[in-house]
């Protein structure tokens, strides 16, 4: 447990009035609330710090305990106990900054805070939202393209939900009031999913468009010809124009991705054919390609 | 009878410690859209995400109405340039895996 200099978590002198860490709370939490910044988890953890700087600092009473323990904080509980065996009653710890037992939002406020004020201590205290939590989901590229459900586990939750067809490498899908619980009442922070889409091995997205490469045989480039193509949704069969160079490029409109939340739109296929040249000629196609090659 | 989808204004309020005039105030302002059926005042469940941040943000940040109307343009500004953003990293991907 490291000690948190409250003091520091809110830029104010140690002598500071009420009114200048009220003004220096609320400049701070302006600028770091969690509403104001989604998914930045560095500017949620320093909200939960200016609250908790906030807590002690403008309650006179806890913040006179903080400023006469201080980096002694570790010690003050025996003071205390102490302080409670002379005086016989004591002075009701168990009921300022003790206990604990009520307090259900643990994990928002610092060990640091626990340690020195107990759970207790916030029970009056704001409503706050809860964290809000990040989560990542693989998906294979043909898993992308159809809506389906999925269920998945977030801490110790099963939650099932539906993944829209064409969703995107690093979207991210929020899920309100599935984070981690609220404090003191408040409502519970949200669930981010960032989903990654597997590479295929034989497509490539691009946007809502499909690119892939197919090989063509000699004779079917040269001649022309029909060849059949695979596409994520199944097989095609296209027809091929005479004297096709290799690297031509054509698209098939709508056998591309589909538009994310645009039901029955799609992007295109882009096919690239690779012409391949035959191997392991024999003797009267040698003798028939070095007649043609003296026709040029 | 409540209709589906809709949240009756006063409930909400009643949550959220709030009176029922914050509502036409936003109203007003044009930042939420109610319904009035047999006197009473509803708002669509599609708009309660958006309502409890402009709550949190006035009662908790004190910020005006007007700012709240300027933070929300310019996060949804973000968030589209984030989406942005990762459509053209993914394309700029695809480029690269050509090489």
């Amino acid at each position: 447990m490291e000690f948190i200099d409250y003091y520091k978590v809110l830029e104010i002198d140690k002598n500071a009035s009420a009114d200048q860490i009220k003004k220096a709370y609320r400049k701070l939490a302006r600028k770091l609330h969690p509403d104001l910044n989604p998914n930045d988890k560095e500017a949620q953890k320093k909200f939960q710090q200016i609250n908790e700087a906030n807590e002690v600092l403008s309650d006179p009473e806890k913040r006179k305990k903080y400023d006469q323990y201080g980096k002694d904080w570790q010690h003050a509980e025996h003071f205390e106990q102490a302080k409670q065996n002379q005086s016989g009653q004591g002075f009701n710890t168990g009921q300022n900054f003790g206990g604990g037992q009520n307090f259900s939002g643990e994990g928002d406020f610092s060990s640091f805070f626990e340690s020195m004020f107990g759970g207790s201590a916030r029970q009056s205290q704001a409503k706050f939202r809860g964290q809000d939590l990040h989560a990542e989901l693989q998906l294979a590229l043909v898993n992308a393209m159809v809506t389906h459900q999925q269920t998945l586990t977030v801490n110790g939750k099963n939650i099932r939900i539906t993944i829209p067809a064409g969703i995107e490498n690093g979207q991210v899908i929020k899920l309100k009031g599935y984070g981690a619980p609220g404090a003191n009442g408040g409502p519970a922070g949200d669930l981010y999913i960032t989903f990654q889409i597997v590479d295929h091995p034989q497509f490539k997205r691009m946007g809502n468009d499909l690119h892939t490469t197919v090989p063509l045989d000699l004779y079917t480039a040269l001649l022309g010809g029909e060849t059949t193509i695979d596409t994520l949704n199944g097989k095609v069969k296209m027809k091929v124009s005479a004297e096709t160079q290799s690297g031509t490029k054509v698209r098939l409109k709508g056998k591309g991705f589909p538009i994310y939340k645009q039901e029955g739109k799609f992007g295109d296929l882009y096919v690239t054919y690779q012409v391949t040249l035959p191997t392991n000629l024999t003797e009267k196609q040698r003798v028939l390609f070095t007649e043609l090659s003296q026709l040029k | 009878m409540q209709p589906a989808d809709m949240i009756p204004a006063t409930e909400f309020c009643v949550h959220h410690k709030i009176e029922l005039s914050f509502i036409h105030l936003l109203e007003q302002h044009g930042m939420i859209e109610t319904v009035v059926i047999d006197e009473c005042v509803f708002f669509p469940l599609s708009e309660l995400d958006r309502l409890e941040k402009i709550i949190r943000l006035h009662f908790e940040l004190d910020i005006n109405l007007e700012g709240i109307e300027t933070i929300n343009h310019l996060l949804q500004r973000i968030t589209n340039m984030q989406e942005q953003i990762v459509s053209l990293s993914n394309r700029l991907k695809a480029w690269e895996g050509d090489d």
